[in-house]
């Protein structure tokens, strides 16, 4: 029963440990681009959790969970794109891309 | 039958014609006529005043023969226009009523009227101001027309008011004399005196008229006491006597007078009945109304200004304060005699002082030597006889005398303005003399006024004033029956003095030897107007070069010359400039004068025959009887033709005979040197007649000298208590807005300012968590989070 013994704590347990990594990873990082990498983190800490309460909680058979990640997947997707086009604009404004440098948003 | 102390009124709409076209020519000449004296000359100007006389008398002529023509007891024309206002009890219209008096009074106001505005033609030929003096003129003649033919009282009132300031401005026509110009004024003070006893009279008569049917009786009574305290019945609209004459509070004259004549209301009764803080009403009402009338003519002792208004033209003092005006007074009570009649105290106060006035008035004009001022003292005598008249209860007599008076005292005035105008502006009658070789037209025709005047048979005077002195020696209406001799005993002295005075006036005019000039040298033309012009530098030259007391007897008519004075002194050098010859004035005075003397001598035998002489009574008394319902109310005593006859043989003849013979000795032809001695034996007794028995300097003592004092008492007050006050209020807003300065500069000013600091404050503090770093934010979000969550786990 060593399979039963990973249960839907250990997943879930999994999902938070990757929020707060990308949480941490968004918060501390001074790299726009590191940045965008941690809310990849936290997107797919979401996702771990959707497939674990489908798996655990709605039964097997059902993909409602599945669905929502692979929502998620490809809007982690534009959302790479739209971050990594902000980047880009941010450089060619700045010619850096540490966050602590850009605060226009104050004006 | 028809009730006949009822008066019921024939409508005539166009009676307002005959005081429109005064008030035309009035309104033309002010807006045009400085344009037309200019544009066209003078003529223009009299033509427009002359015609609107000559219009107006034509109308009231048919009006006149409309009324001679109906039935005695139909004579009540009135014309309503419209009505001015209404309010409670009150309706004031703007209507015209004519009965009998006051078609008598309507037809002399624009026959005499028409005359006088002819011959100033003449007499104001050199004045500069012509279309001023015609607007005055005519707007005079307008505000007569309103006083005699206005139906109500208010109407009245109006026409009362327009004649006292027509008066006014034209006594002080030639305002730059600052003499003129007081006389002016004072004519409109004294005048205002009566006119507030006139008006109180009227608020009275008003408030004593209102009243109720008491419940359950058939009598009228207040409705209500001066305090408010309920009497009769509730008030609601007028109520009808039994003969369907409508009771209650009006200012109509017909209302009025049917409501007292008509016994079945019993009005009469109550109002003699009725007292007012313990004063019998009725008389309250007449004694002020009689002080109006002494206002207005010039009775003891509201005469004063009567005598100042001489300084107008002459033609004014004709028309206005001798003919017109004046005689106002006389008009009103003549017009109220039903309720004078109700009050024997009214009727001995307006006797009396009407006899008084007349033997006061005389004996002022004996010492006089300005003509005019002669004239003037004569006029407030002859009212004093009217008033005697009206008084008495002899109403017909004093409206009679009121007619004669209008004749021969406008005739003697415009002979007086013809004799200064022949004297080149002289009015002083020791510098005249003689006048008879020079103005022969003005001499026969004053001769004719004075034979009028002192009473001789053979004039209209004697018929008007011997009727008078009967009826008030028949009287036993007053308060006493001794009264009625007695105030015939000083009637007849003052008849006396009239006939003394004004033959005076007439031989020191007209006899002897011309006193003004230097000599007799013809060098003038003597029937030319014009030659007045050269005349009159001479004459203000030689009064400049002497400056005595001549020129205060200058008096009027020469203010418009003095800036020439200076011009001409230096040319006229000579004393034979001083003066010139006498000359008989241009041919529009002297008909007018023909005129009036024709009317002073015929009016008497036309209208007054006397019963005693046969025949069926005088006619005018016929004329006026429907007029005068309390006529036949007041008791006289009876006395045989004969007697009448033996007192018009005394009051007439001799009395006048007596004032003749005696002004012919002492001034015949000027030789004789009594009147000189007399004054050097009696100098007290000449003093203090001649000086007007220092009434006027009594008035100035009391009167203008206390008002001056109360005027500065109350100045002192207002100087120092009401400016006080409100200097004490000033000072208060002023502690007020300070404290309200200072609650709103550090209350109000701090909240808002407070506020506003607040916000800014705590704004540059909060713009520093606006860093612009993402992350920031980012942690507050966090924290914002966890804190929730924690917030969550702690309260759950």
């Amino acid at each position: 029963m060593s399979q039963s013994s990973i249960g839907l704590p250990h997943f879930l347990i999994v999902g938070a440990a990757l929020f707060a990594l990308g949480m941490v990873t968004v918060v501390t990082r001074r790299n726009a681009v590191g940045i965008l990498m941690g809310v990849e983190l936290i997107l797919n800490a979401a996702n771990v959790n959707f497939v674990a309460f489908n798996h655990f909680v709605e039964g097997p058979g059902k993909l409602t969970g599945q669905v929502f990640s692979i929502f998620v997947i490809v809007l982690a997707a534009a959302e790479a794109a739209i971050g990594l086009a902000i980047v880009l604009a941010i450089y060619q404004t700045f010619r850096t891309i540490d966050v602590q440098e850009t605060d226009l948003l104050r004006q | 039958m028809e009730n006949e102390a009822i008066a019921n009124a024939i409508q005539v709409g166009w009676l307002w014609l005959i005081p429109a076209f005064p008030l035309l020519g009035s309104a033309l000449n002010v807006s045009l006529g400085p344009w037309l004296q200019r544009a066209y000359g003078k003529r223009a100007n009299h033509a427009i005043a002359v015609g609107a006389m000559v219009l107006s008398c034509i109308v009231a002529e048919v009006v006149f023969w409309k009324m001679v023509a109906a039935h005695p007891h139909e004579r009540f024309f009135e014309n309503h226009l419209w009505t001015m206002w209404q309010s409670g009890s009150l309706r004031a219209d703007l209507a015209f009523g004519l009965d009998p008096l006051g078609m008598l009074m309507t037809m002399i106001v624009t026959h005499v009227a028409t005359l006088i505005h002819v011959y100033s033609t003449g007499y104001m030929a050199d004045e500069p101001a012509y279309w001023r003096f015609f607007m005055w003129l005519n707007l005079f003649v307008f505000s007569m027309l309103l006083l005699v033919m206005g139906s109500n009282f208010v109407v009245m009132f109006f026409g009362w008011e327009g004649v006292g300031l027509c008066s006014y401005g034209l006594i002080a026509f030639w305002y730059e004399d600052l003499e003129k110009a007081k006389a002016g004024m004072k004519a409109f003070v004294v005048n205002r005196f009566g006119d507030f006893g006139f008006i109180i009279g009227l608020f009275i008569l008003f408030w004593s008229l209102s009243g109720a049917w008491a419940p359950g009786t058939n009598k009228y009574v207040p409705e209500r006491g001066l305090s408010g305290r309920i009497l009769g019945a509730a008030p609601d609209r007028p109520k009808m006597a039994p003969s369907g004459v409508r009771l209650g509070p009006t200012v109509e004259f017909r209302e009025l007078r049917n409501q007292v004549a008509d016994e079945s209301t019993g009005m009469a009764e109550r109002l003699q009945g009725m007292t007012f803080w313990g004063f019998p009403v009725i008389a309250l009402i007449c004694i002020l109304f009689f002080v109006g009338a002494a206002g207005k003519s010039a009775q003891i002792p509201l005469y004063v200004w009567l005598p100042d208004a001489m300084a107008g033209p002459t033609p004014v003092s004709a028309l206005i304060h001798a003919a017109t005006m004046v005689t106002a007074g006389v008009y009103m009570v003549a017009r109220l005699n039903f309720l004078f009649a109700l009050s024997p105290a009214a009727m001995t106060v307006v006797a009396t002082v009407g006899c008084l006035t007349a033997i006061f008035a005389a004996s002022i004009g004996f010492f006089q030597y300005d003509i005019k001022k002669v004239l003037a003292y004569s006029t407030v005598s002859q009212l004093g006889f009217m008033f005697i008249g009206v008084g008495v209860g002899a109403y017909w007599a004093g409206i009679f005398h009121l007619m004669t008076h209008a004749f021969f005292k406008a005739c003697l005035f415009l002979g007086s303005g013809s004799v200064i105008l022949a004297c080149h502006h002289e009015q002083d009658m020791r510098k005249m003399g003689g006048l008879r070789e020079y103005t022969p037209i003005t001499r026969w025709t004053y001769l004719a006024a004075c034979v009028s005047i002192a009473g001789f048979p053979i004039a209209a005077g004697f018929y008007s004033k011997d009727e008078i002195l009967w009826k008030a020696f028949t009287a036993r209406g007053l308060l006493q029956p001794w009264m009625g001799p007695a105030i015939w005993l000083v009637g007849t002295l003052a008849a006396l003095g009239t006939s003394f005075y004004m033959f005076r006036s007439y031989f020191m005019t007209f006899t002897g030897k011309y006193r003004g000039g230097a000599g007799h040298e013809m060098k003038e033309t003597e029937e030319d107007p014009h030659a007045v012009e050269a005349h009159r530098h001479a004459d203000v030259a030689a009064h400049a070069h002497h400056s005595e007391a001549a020129l205060q007897a200058l008096a009027a008519s020469v203010p418009h010359m003095r800036g020439e004075a200076e011009d001409a002194a230096p040319v006229h050098q000579d004393e034979h400039a001083h003066g010139g010859v006498p000359h008989e004035s241009p041919k529009s005075m002297t008909y007018v004068l023909i005129a009036l003397a024709a009317a002073a001598v015929l009016a008497g035998f036309i209208f007054g025959w006397p019963a005693a002489w046969g025949g069926s009574g005088p006619l005018l008394e016929h004329w006026l009887s429907p007029s005068l319902p309390a006529q036949e109310r007041v008791p006289f005593a009876h006395a045989s033709h004969s007697t009448e006859l033996l007192f018009q043989l005394i009051g007439g003849v001799l009395v006048a005979g007596l004032g003749w013979l005696v002004a012919y000795a002492l001034y015949h032809d000027n030789r004789s040197t009594v009147p000189a001695r007399l004054r050097e034996m009696f100098p007290r007794a000449w003093a203090l007649v001649f000086n007007k028995y220092y009434v006027d300097e009594l008035y100035d003592a009391t009167v203008v000298r206390g008002s001056l004092v109360l005027s500065r008492v109350l100045y002192w007050i207002d100087q120092n208590v009401i400016d006080g006050f409100v200097n004490f209020m000033g000072w208060l807003g002023r502690a007020v807005a300070y404290v309200d300065a200072a609650i709103d500069k550090y209350i109000v000013d701090g909240a808002v300012n407070g506020l506003a600091s607040l916000t800014w404050n705590s704004g540059s503090a909060l713009r520093r968590v606006q860093t612009g770093h993402i992350q920031s934010y980012l942690y507050g979000a966090l924290g914002g989070a966890i804190a929730f969550v924690i917030i969550q786990y702690v309260i759950r």
